[in-house]
Parts: structure tokens; sequence; C-alpha cells
């Protein structure tokens, strides 16, 4: 008796804090602001869901049998040599089976569809960003407008976002959870990640990968702005009096647990592939295609 | 002369480090001024430490595991405790260093020198009178694989006082652990430690290899061992076929710390990626290596306390096999944001997926044992219920981070560390636990106190479920792992809650230690006279508890599945044999302590780069291998009068036992 | 079959099926270290493109000189088969002989491969160079290393043979060792192809 109290009470609370989460607007994987976002939502619910099917037979056998069958019960059939039954066999292969092919097919279609590097088909420009994570913060690189941020990044609501990737120093995985799939960056390599803010609002960016001493300093703050809110903050950073190219980098690469915003106004040209290129001379075969700063279309 | 080590490297300036330093200091101390008073040396030296019996060898790797539990533990406690108060700007009271040592210890003890050890042990305790046999296979290895593993371990602990632990994860990710950013020992502690204990499993898995598939019992075909045997068997595969992968990438990682090479450097052609790969392809199955036998005592437990056979078995031997195969074949599931594609993603997705089928099979198979059973509620039921219930939510969580999509919004979040300790300890632990309770009236002769191991139980359950939910929640929102300090207010009572649940934990762990004095207290009142406390079904309880050094005076003959159940169905479970003949045993040596001695020898030298020392302990390895080899005569015979006065004195106990005819006393249901 | 478990009784039985027992194992124990070779091959196969502006396959390897490694290395195995040979016709001073030539040819094998490296090393191809002379240099050297210890392990058989004579147990060391020697011997064909040939390819 006791146990079914014990392990009621257990499972209880853990609903409790389910159904709790799932109202709460700090849960932010429950509550995505784009769509790379949604569809890994919507992935996870029914990801759930289809397991419930499997699980919650064992919670209700759990603990009917647990009680019916206690060696107090003499009611109960009680045949010890019976151990197969093919219909049973059958039951719990197969229905398991049925459930993952489901699962797996939705996985199939949404992997591809949700493949990081693709980009998001849209109207607006895409605005481009090529993100470098240094020993302990983060720089944005924005090419097309030539201003470079450490620590904060904004962006249009509404247009594409598109980052390459790559680190100074050790692996790290640039995550924005409200917006949707992170992507690691690594020295001397290249990758992608696109992602879309549908709303202006204010969303917390994280380095999710552990790469030392203050990884826990380089969150930063990911707004996305209104086209106008955008404009003027290009401009705010262009007003800025420093200047980022190979020389101003080599300062930012030495450690520290700095967590302050910078501005910079102009950003010296191919800055970012040049960075990639320290670690990789471009005779190399180098790293797989997708990792490669030689892939067309690389800056 | 002592390459990099110097009085400079003990952490002065670190009062909680010293603080357990002194306390570890103390107790080692203590033990050894009790060993010393009791005078308990020549016995300890004689019975245990050079001993090649496969139980004594088997409690020696259990007591290790529950030792290295405690110090994976306080490490929990420590962090909970950081991450409790370190939210919004506080920077709690542990330095950043201080707490990536700490969790980087963590994992690497919980992993590889607590469950392993306890797997190990179980193993070594249960196989051989399982299947009927006398010993293992190589009873000598069987002591090398034991020294390495204290070996490696005692690496561990020695970084606590003299230098550092790693400070880049159990996993020791590229180019984190390489040469320009972990310049100091602590990775070379952790390569070492993980090395000098892979080579100890790699020797268990082909000790138990070679031992279940030549030494059964006559009549004992594969499809009749018991399913604890059948996944030492799996495990054992496992083993042979992952370790030596984590060998070579720890090689590679060495060679480009000691001699610059370059496979995992962020400059002239190192991947970083190519480790990440290697250290997974071990990774994964090594979390199989420890779950199955688990699964394994669940099986065994299942089937006793429900009197009645494992349902399914053939479905479960099958189902076993599929998850041994499977486990190879999914080890991206672990960087599926490294940018491999949608087509790597979804194949290594799916085959994670499928491994959660054979799963659930063997959750359903255990469940119907239940069915129409007639259940009774000792302590390892309670832990295998507590499991059945549990673990099916952590299996969930993986088949949810099995789908790429879902996986690149939570992947290295709490949301993973939700699901792998849901797996690990309601599984896992759970099951050791499970089988500890259960195998320690044959380990040692005497019961464990029913009572505080079911307060014990309780307090780990409810202790786990306030630990590790809300972990899933903060996974949800978006709280990464490995996290020093934290600004997001949000996560904040959440935390505390599961700093909760880990005191909790504690005390359930204390309620253990509260019950293994209690038993060893009251070991005389509770001494299992039979060898069959719990009314069991295989072989293993057919002998005394504890058995005699050759666990069977007359090899038995087997007809079936549950082999001693069938004999005392037909009343031929006790049979006097009709003669006793002279039984060969290995004896003792010390030489796998020796070995083992070496090799931390080799370890710590490696460490500190006294070059010196490291060749010492290669060669007295070397050395001890060939003069051990020049002995061909390792073995004394007792002669068969001998057994036949161990057998008759079994005999006098077994029919005063019967003549009381006590009743199966211990657990209420 | 017989009962195995009842081997661990006194008597020559019990020799063979310790024997049986001991070979089973090793066998399970090569196919680790083909494992841990695999990987290390693997490896190569990864980052052995990556030369880093440094030398190439081409650059530095001699492909005669490394025949002829390969040459000592395979007539080394083709004796220890006339080794084992003389071994179950129970000759010993045939078995003694024949290792005293695998030795050597084994101790020409690892001193030729010393001045493959102590060349590359002095000409500057040091494995420091890239991963592509890591890769290189950690694949064959671990072979070599593994043959180095063959031959230690020869050694001790020579003493032991002469001392103890061609016993069960002796028998049976040698016959791991001579399963560890052809294993060292496929796994050099492995190394021989495809890091030597396919690299001046």
């Amino acid at each position: 008796m006791k146990i079914k109290v014990g392990l009621l009470l257990s499972g209880l609370s853990s609903l409790c804090i389910a159904a709790f989460a799932a109202g709460c607007a700090e849960v932010v994987i429950f509550d995505p602001k784009g769509p790379v976002g949604d569809a890994e939502r919507f992935v996870i619910t029914v990801a759930i869901l289809l397991m419930t099917i499997v699980v919650v037979p064992v919670f209700v056998m759990g603990f009917w049998f647990a009680w019916r069958y206690r060696v107090s019960n003499s009611k109960a059939a009680y045949p010890p040599k019976w151990d197969s039954s093919p219909a049973i066999d059958v039951f719990i292969w197969l229905v398991p089976l049925a459930i993952v092919t489901i699962l797996a097919s939705l996985t199939w279609k949404e992997t591809f569809r949700l493949d990081p590097y693709k980009s998001i088909i849209s109207a607006r420009q895409p605005v481009n960003v090529q993100a470098v994570s240094l020993d302990w913060k983060w720089l944005f690189i924005y090419p097309d407008h030539d201003i470079a941020v450490i620590n904060y990044l904004v962006f249009p609501a509404g247009a594409p976002l598109s980052f390459r990737i790559t680190s100074e120093t050790v692996m790290t995985s640039l995550f924005i959870p409200q917006l949707g799939s992170q992507m690691y960056g690594m020295t001397g390599m290249e990758t992608r990640l696109n992602l879309l803010a549908r709303e202006p609002g204010v969303y917390m960016g994280q380095n999710q990968q552990f790469s030392g001493r203050w990884f826990s300093n380089m969150n930063f703050e990911a707004r996305a702005a209104t086209a106008e809110e955008f404009a003027a903050w290009v401009q705010k950073v262009r007003s800025s009096p420093a200047r980022l190219d190979m020389a101003q980098y080599e300062e930012l690469v030495k450690p520290g647990a700095t967590r302050q915003v910078t501005y910079f106004s102009s950003v010296e040209p191919g800055l970012f592939k040049r960075i990639i290129e320290r670690y990789v001379p471009a005779t190399d075969t180098g790293h797989s295609r997708r990792h490669g700063a030689h892939a067309p279309g690389g800056r | 002369m002592f390459g990099k080590l110097s009085l400079s490297v003990i952490p002065f300036h670190d009062p909680i480090v010293m603080g357990a330093v002194g306390g570890a200091t103390l107790a080692a101390v203590v033990i050894l001024a009790l060993i010393t008073r009791y005078r308990k040396w020549t016995y300890l030296w004689r019975e245990w430490v050079t001993s090649l019996d496969h139980k004594r060898i088997g409690v020696m790797y259990v007591i290790l595991a529950l030792v290295m539990l405690l110090r994976g533990l306080s490490d929990s406690i420590l962090m909970r405790s950081q991450q409790a108060f370190a939210a919004g700007g506080s920077m709690g009271y542990l330095g950043p260093d201080h707490f990536n040592q700490i969790f980087s210890a963590h994992g690497s003890i919980m992993i590889v020198f607590m469950a392993m050890p306890f797997l190990v042990g179980l193993m070594n305790i249960v196989v051989p009178p399982q299947i009927g046999a006398r010993d293992v296979a190589f009873p000598f290895m069987n002591s090398v694989s034991l020294w390495l593993t204290v070996a490696g371990a005692l690496l561990v602990m020695v970084s606590l006082g003299l230098g550092e632990f790693s400070k880049a994860g159990w996993s020791g990710y590229t180019s984190l652990t390489g040469k320009q950013f972990s310049p100091d020992v602590g990775v070379d502690y952790w390569i070492w430690a993980f090395q000098i204990a892979g080579a100890g499993s790699i020797l268990t898995s082909i000790n138990f290899l070679v031992t279940i598939i030549r030494m059964r019992a006559p009549g004992m075909r594969l499809m009749q061992m018991p399913m604890f045997t059948w996944t030492t068997l799996f495990t054992s595969i496992l083993m042979v076929f992952a370790f030596p992968v984590l060998t070579a990438a720890l090689f590679l990682l060495t060679l480009d710390r000691l001699l610059g090479m370059h496979f995992f450097t962020n400059e002239l052609g190192g991947n970083m990626m190519m480790y990440v790969n290697l250290f997974w392809t071990w990774g994964h199955p090594e979390v199989y290596i420890v779950v199955l036998p688990a699964f394994g005592v669940f099986s065994e437990v299942v089937s006793t306390f429900s009197g009645k056979r494992l349902f399914g078995y053939t479905s479960m031997v099958y189902a076993t096999a599929g998850i041994t195969i499977l486990s190879f074949t999914v080890w991206v599931h672990h960087f599926f944001t490294m940018g491999a594609g949608p087509a790597v993603n979804i194949f290594f997705g799916i085959a994670t997926m499928l491994i959660a089928i054979p799963t659930g099979v063997k959750i359903y198979n255990w469940l119907f044992t239940m069915y129409r059973g007639r259940i009774r509620f000792a302590t390892p039921m309670y832990w295998t219920l507590g499991f059945l219930m549990t673990f099916t939510i952590g299996g969930m969580a993986g088949v949810l981070l099995a789908s790429p999509p879902a996986d690149y919004v939570v992947h290295n979040s709490l949301f993973v560390i939700a699901h792998f300790h849901n797996v690990l300890i309601a599984g896992t632990l759970f099951g050791f636990f499970a089988g500890y309770s259960y195998w320690f009236p044959k380990a040692t002769g005497f019961r464990l106190d029913e009572k505080w191991g079911k307060r014990a139980f309780w307090c780990w359950l409810t202790g786990f479920y306030l630990a590790f939910m809300p972990l899933y929640l903060l996974g949800f929102m978006g709280m990464p792992r490995r996290m020093h300090h934290y600004v997001n207010p949000a996560w904040h009572p959440w935390l505390i809650v599961a700093a909760g649940g880990t005191a909790m934990i504690l005390m359930g762990v204390l309620f253990q230690a509260i019950q293994l004095a209690v038993s060893i207290k009251h070991r005389h009142s509770s001494r299992d006279l039979t060898g069959d406390p719990w009314n069991g079904r295989t072989l293993e309880w057919a002998t005394s508890s504890p058995p005699p050094p050759y666990n069977f005076a007359k090899i038995p003959d087997v007809n079936g599945i549950d082999a001693f159940m069938d004999m005392k169905e037909k009343g031929t479970a006790y049979r006097e044999p009709d003669r006793y003949d002279d039984i060969s045993m290995p004896e003792n040596t010390a030489c796998g302590l020796i070995i083992g001695i070496a090799a931390f020898v080799l370890g710590f030298g490696m460490v500190w780069h006294i070059w010196w020392l490291a060749i010492l302990g290669t060669l007295v390895i070397v050395f001890t291998v060939i003069v051990r080899s020049w002995n061909d005569d390792t073995g004394y015979t007792m002669p068969a009068a001998e057994v036949e006065g161990i057998e008759s004195r079994r005999r006098e106990l077994l029919a005063s036992a019967f003549a009381h005819a006590e009743p199966k006393e211990g657990y209420e249901q | 079959m017989r009962n195995p478990a009842a081997a661990i009784q006194t008597g020559e039985h019990s020799g063979h099926e310790t024997a049986s027992n001991q070979a089973f194992g090793f066998w399970i124990y090569i196919m680790s270290d083909l494992v841990l070779f695999s990987v290390l091959f693997a490896t190569f196969a990864v980052v052995g493109g990556n030369y880093a502006g440094g030398p190439r396959g081409k650059d530095i390897f001699d492909l005669p000189y490394l025949f002829g490694e390969t040459m000592l290395l395979l007539m080394s195995s083709t004796v220890f088969g006339l080794a084992t040979l003389a071994a179950q016709a129970g000759r010993r001073r045939a078995v003694l002989w024949r290792l005293a030539i695998i030795f050597l040819l084994g101790l020409g094998f690892i001193a030729m491969e010393i001045g493959e490296f102590r060349g590359m090393i002095l000409a500057g191809n040091r494995p420091e160079r890239s991963a592509f002379l890591s890769a290189f240099f950690t694949l064959v050297g671990t072979h070599g290393v593994h043959v180095l210890l063959g031959l230690v392990w020869m050694a001790a058989m020579m003493c032991q043979i002469s001392v103890r004579g061609l016993t069960v147990p002796v028998r049976s060391r040698l016959a791991r060792l001579g399963m560890f020697w052809h294993f060292l011997d496929i796994l050099w064909i492995g190394i021989f192809s495809i890091v030597y040939l396919m690299g001046v390819a």
C-alpha cells in the first residue's frame, strides 16, 4: 500500500510541475517566437504524446499488478510456470515499432526541413551575421552593414537571420532558445545557422557548449527590432570610434571574463574568412564540405 | 627529477578542497589504525588482497563502488548548492575553476569508478555460481583487473590534494583538453585514470566472455542461462569492442598533449570533430554497458519475488541482443548540432529510436512476470518497482532527444542531464542497489536490515524526483548544463528544489550506511542458514551463504531455465553426491596488487612528467607478468576429505534450518 | 561437450582445456587490439589529408626500403609457421633455432623502422609538423611498439623453452605468441597498402 501511495505522489508531483510549466512564459522552448522554434516545438509535443501511448500502460500495469498480485491476495490466479504468450509478444514488439515508425517519419521530414544550413525562404532580405566565439564573449560581424558588435545582437524581426559561425578557441554553440536550433562553432571551420524572429522582442542568447573558465558569462541579449529600430541601431553602431581590423581582433582574442557590449563602426573586409584561415591554410583539404570556409558563397 | 611536481601543487589556497583532503586523509588514517588495532593485516592480506577467489574480488569491487559513490555524491551536493546560490549576479561560493573540476570529477567517477566497479563486482559474485562453475576462466587476470581499477580510482582521489582534476568535463572534448587550453595536470589525471581502469575493463570482458561461453555446467545450453548471465555476456561483448576505442582516443589526445602532435588541435590539420566521434563511439556503448547488468538484476529479482518464471525469456534474450548491436550505431546523437547534415542526423536519429523498442519490450516482459504472480515486497522488489515507474520517463525523454529537430533546442541543456540521470539512477543505480540487497546474503552469509533498506529506498525515490524533474523543466526553459552562475531569475526556484532533492538522496545514502551498520551488528541473528533466503530460482542459491571457495563440490547437471527451482521441485536440490573429488583451486598471489600499484605509479609519473617513475612502473608491470608466467604451478589441491568436511558441515546447518522450518521473514507486503 | 567447469581438476586434461580457453581468450584480446588499430586507421583516413603545407606521402616514403622491411616481417611469419610445426612435433631445439631467426628478423624490422623515423625527423618531417605526419607516425609507430613487445615476449619464451622444455603451458603460450605475431603481420600488410602504397599514388 505504501508503495502505491509513494509512487503515486511522486508521479503526481511531476505531472503538476509539467502542467504548471506548460503555461509559464519562461518555458521558452514551448513559447517559440519563430518558425524554426515552432516546428521544433511541434516535434517535441508529438513525441511526448506518442510516447505516452507506451508509457501510460506501464504506469497503470505497474500499480495494478503490484497491488492485485501481492502475495497476500490468494484470490488472484497464480500460474507460476506461465511465461509466454505469442499474442502479448506480438503486441509488445509491434506497438512500439508502430509508434517509432510514425515518429521516425515525422522526424525524417522535419530533419530535412529544419536543416540549420537551409536558408529560410522569405520575401524579406536575409540579414547576414558572422559569429565568432572567443574566450569568453561573442563577436558578431555584420558584413553587409560593415559593423561589428560584442555581446549584443540586434536584427530586424520578420527577416531571415543567417549566421556563419566559427570559433577562435574551442568548440562552442550559438543558441537563441526562443528562436530555435543551435549550432556548434569550431575553430578553423565555418558552420551555418538560419533563424527567424516573427515579431519584435528581446530574447536570451547564449553559448550552449562548455568552453572553459568563464563559459557561464557567454550570454547576450538578442533583440529582434522593427526595421526602423534596426536601422537606427546600425547608425548608432556606426558612430562608434572603434574599428575592427586584424590588429584589434588580436586584442579581443586575449582571454577575459568581460560581459561588456562593444561596438565597432567598421570592419576590415574579409575579416571573418581571415579569422578562419588563421588555422587552416588554403592549401589543405580542410574539413568537410559542410564545415569548410571555402564553400561557395562563403564570405 | 620530480617533473612538474612540487609542494606548490597542494591547493593550500582553497579551504574547501583542503577540508576534503583533510577529511579523506583522516578517514584513511582511522581505517588503518582500526585494522592495526584489531590485528587484521594478515587476515586482510591472505583472505582478500591476494585472493583470486571471484567472490572476494567481487565484494572488493562493490566496496570500491560504494566508496566512490560517496565521493561522486559529495560532488553533486557541491554542484547543486552552488547553483542554488549563484542566481542573478551572485557567483556562489565556489570559484569557476573549482566548479568545473567538480562536475568533471562527478561524471568521471560515477560512470567509470562507481557504475563500472559495481557491475563488475556483481558479475563476479554471481555469474560463476549461476552457470555452475567454480571460478572465472582467468582468476589471476581477474585480480589484475580489480587492482587496475583501484589504481585508476586512486589517481582521481589523489588529484584532489596534488594538483587538480580536469576542468573540461567527463567527456573531455578537444580542443579544450588540448595542451593549449588545458596546460595543467588535470586532464592528464583524467586521461590516465580512464586508461588504467579501461585496461582493467577490457581484461574483465575477455574473462567473462570465455567463462560464459566455455565453462557452463553440463546441460546448460545458452538459451537456458539465467538472464543476469545473458546480460553479462552482452555487456562483455560491448566492453571488448568499445573500450579499445576509448584507449585509442585518449592515446591520441596524450600524444597531442605530450608530444605536440596534431590529431585534435586547432592548427596544422587537427580535427576536433574526430575526437568527439571517437569518444562517443565508446561513450554510447558505455551507457549500455552500465545499464544491461541492471536489467539483468531486474530480471532475476522480478521473477524470484513474483514466484514465477520470467515472462518472455526468448524475447528478452533477443531484445538484449538487439540493444547490444544497435548501441554501436547511434553515437552521433550525442552531437546532432555539430553540423553533420540532415542525412547523417536522421540515420542516427532513427537508429536511436529503434533502441527504444527492445528496451520497451523488456519493461513489458517484467510487468507480465508480475502479472498473476505472488509478489513479495522485499527491498530488492522495491528498487525494481521504483525502476519500472521512473526509468520509463527517462526513456521517453530519450526518444524525444533522438529526434534531431527536438534535440536542436535541448542539446546540452539540463533536459539532457535530467534524461540521463533518469535512466542512470532509476535504471542502473536502482538495479545495482537491487542486486546489492538481493545478493548480499549470498556474499556475506547474513541478511540486510529490511526496515532501513526500505527507508533508504523512499528517500532515494523521492529525492530523485525532486532533484531531477525540475531539470527537465529547466531544460525547456533554456538553461544550459555546466553553468557556474546564471542571470535568469526564473531558473532559481527550480534549482533550489533540485538542491532539496539532493539532500533527500543524501539522507537515503545515510540510511543505507545505517542499514549496513545495523545489519553487521545483528549478523548473528540474521544469518542465512540455508543459502536460499529468497526462494531463489537460479543455481547460485544452491550454494551455502557464503559459498565454499570451490562453489560446488559436484558440478550440477542442468535441465532447463531456472535450474535450481527445477531441482527443488524435483527434490534433487540438496542431494549428497556419491563421492567427493580433489578440487584444484588457484593459489593466492600478490602479483595482481603489484601490477595495480605499478600502474598507479606509471599513471602518476605520466601526469607529473616524472619520466623515470613512469618507466619504472612500466618495467614492473612487464617484469611481474613475465615472472608470473614462469610459474606453472599456480594452484593448490583441496583434498576430497576437506571438501567432504565442508559439505557435511553445510548439511548439518541445512538440516537444522529445515527442522525449524523458518518462515521467509524480513519483508512485509 | 564434456564438463569443462570440472576441468579445474588436476591432471593432463586440465592443461588442454585451460590451453583451449587461453587461446580463445587471446583471440578475443586480438580482436580488441584490432579495434584499437581500426581507430588509428580511421584517424589516418580522416586527418591524413591534412598536410598543413608540409610533406605528403610521396615526398617522404621510400618504397624499396619499405618493401625490404615488409619482407623481413613476412619471412618472420613464415618461419613462425615452421616453429609451430616443430613445437607440435615436440622438437625443442628446432623451435629455439627458429625463434632465434624470427627474433633477428623482427629486430631487423624494428631497426629499419627506427631508421626510417630517424631520417624523417632529422629532415624536419616530425610528427608535430602536421596531422598527416602525426597520424602516420602514430599508426606505424604503434604497430612497431607491438612488434617490440612481441620481441620481448619472444625472448622470454626462448628462455622458458630452454629451461622448461615444451610443456603444455609453454606450448600454449607459444601458440598465443604465434597468433600475436601473425596478427601483427596482417596489420602490417594493411599499413603497407593503405599508408605507403596509397600514400605515394
